[in-house]
């Protein structure tokens, strides 16, 4: 679903990623992780179409960008740190907003839906200046979700959650990824991301360092390989 | 192979979607009223700062009244075109618009169909306070054309370049010194329309510096089209 082939980004002369292969099957669930700085948010950027890179091939669901960046953004969702949402306007505003903006017919119906799938059909009225961080999160993957991506980006889902905004976070990428989508999930929690993928990649100094099923690790075994990596 | 062709979703229709953004940042602003209050609580001091410090006898003011009302709009339009992009960047919310799937010139004039529109109020309301407070009378219709066509060649111009300026560190300072060359000629063009339409000049003699602002418009228009897309991106 997913093809990086030889890509490579930098800003002015500072290399970031440094001829990045890797390919995400149809419905996978890849958890990229990496220290600060080692190019994990420039790659999903770059497969958002939010970033051009210098040199390389990416596709999404076999459509090379950026040539058709236009319809890659109608297969890709994207959560990140920030929600991506308007504290002024109510959760149902917010997403009436994206609805209209993704050419949704029927959006009422599929904002019930999302707002239902995380919990929050009771505060659809409340501005999201009021929720909680882990409120806004949970609203995010209702807006990412919206158009019924066939692509999930996470980029550090996780950050700024305490302990049970973070589990019930967990529990609705659990469900959006369980319906055969293809997720790609930055994270700096190694145990989380390798309890949720099904395969993890390491990221560091802007290659691709390390790639195995999480099937095939222990959380030991892939904290050590993992600080093997990152102070090589 | 997916067919790029054929998307999956019904193609967002450019028109929907500019109103979309400008309702989103009507009803934003609506409720927290920061971008129409800022412009329009300095709009008030810096006119009532020159009929403090001018204090000119009738004939002198109708002369500078025109130069101090532009410079006033000018200066009150920058802060909101400041805040277009700005506040989208800082609230992080600029990648949720260039994630949607629209023509990026949607999204520049949806942005710049919400600032104008912040514009007008602000000069809506502090036209009749100029107009007390200088003892003339604005209330011709050929001098709010001009303040319209001058206003609004001013904002997609604004629009344009708050646009590339909300990539740079110091975004605040890089907008007034990228916009106010650029937009020069239709200030000094709407400058010279109302000087002339408020000391009652008659079509002959106004009609240059007005059509100098609307061709300024056409052509700000066409940059702005033609450029907005790389501009945008990082």
């Amino acid at each position: 679903m997913i093809q990086i082939r030889s890509l490579s980004k930098s800003f002015g002369m500072k290399p970031v990623l440094n001829n990045i292969d890797l390919s995400i099957e149809p419905g996978e669930f890849v958890a990229l992780l990496g220290a600060n700085g080692s190019g994990k948010t420039t790659l999903l950027r770059i497969v958002a179409t939010l970033s051009r890179p210098n040199s390389g091939e990416v596709q999404v669901g076999r459509l090379s960008l950026p040539t058709h960046a236009y319809a890659v953004r109608q297969l890709v969702g994207v959560v990140s740190h920030q929600p991506l949402l308007y504290g002024e306007l109510t959760a149902e505003e917010n997403l009436r907003f994206y609805a209209r903006m993704y050419g949704l017919g029927a959006a009422e119906a599929r904002i019930t839906t999302v707002l239902a799938q995380v919990n929050l059909e009771q505060r659809q009225h409340d501005l999201v200046r009021t929720f909680s961080r882990g409120m806004q999160q949970l609203l995010a993957i209702a807006r990412a979700t919206l158009h019924q991506p066939k692509v999930l980006l996470f980029d550090e889902p996780h950050t700024g959650l305490d302990q049970d905004a973070a589990k019930m976070l967990d529990d609705v990428l659990r469900s959006v990824a369980a319906v055969g989508r293809t997720v790609l999930m930055t994270t700096h929690d190694l145990a989380r991301g390798l309890e949720l993928s099904d395969r993890v990649a390491i990221l560091s100094r802007g290659k691709i360092a390390f790639e195995a099923h999480s099937s095939t690790l222990t959380p030991t075994t892939f904290t050590d390989k993992y600080y093997e990596i990152i102070h090589a | 192979m997916l067919d790029p062709t054929e998307h999956q979703l019904p193609k967002a229709n450019f028109w929907r979607a500019v109103g979309t953004i400008a309702w989103k940042d009507l009803t934003a602003e609506l409720r927290n009223k920061e971008i129409v209050s800022a412009m329009f609580i300095f709009s008030l001091l810096v006119i009532l700062i020159f009929n403090f410090s001018l204090e000119l006898d009738k004939s002198a003011r109708e002369n500078v009244a025109a130069g101090v009302l532009w410079v006033t709009f000018i200066f009150a339009a920058t802060l909101g075109l400041n805040r277009t992009f700005a506040a989208e960047k800082d609230r992080g919310s600029l990648d949720g618009l260039l994630l949607a799937p629209i023509d990026r010139s949607a999204l520049f004039f949806g942005k710049l169909l919400s600032t104008f529109v912040f514009i007008l109020i602000v000069e809506i309301i502090v036209v009749p306070v100029f107009s007390v407070l200088y003892s003339i009378s604005m209330f011709n219709p050929m001098f709010l054309l001009v303040l319209l066509l001058g206003t609004l060649g001013y904002t997609v111009v604004g629009t344009l370049l708050a646009a590339m300026a909300v990539h740079t560190r110091a975004r605040e300072v890089m907008l007034p010194i990228l916009l106010f060359p650029v937009a020069v000629p239709v200030v000094m063009a709407a400058v010279r329309a109302s000087a002339d339409i408020l000391a009652g000049a008659k079509w002959g003699r106004v009609a240059g510096p007005i059509n100098l602002v609307v061709v300024y418009d056409i052509i700000l228009f066409a940059i702005a089209i033609m450029t907005f897309d790389y501009l945008i991106e990082e």
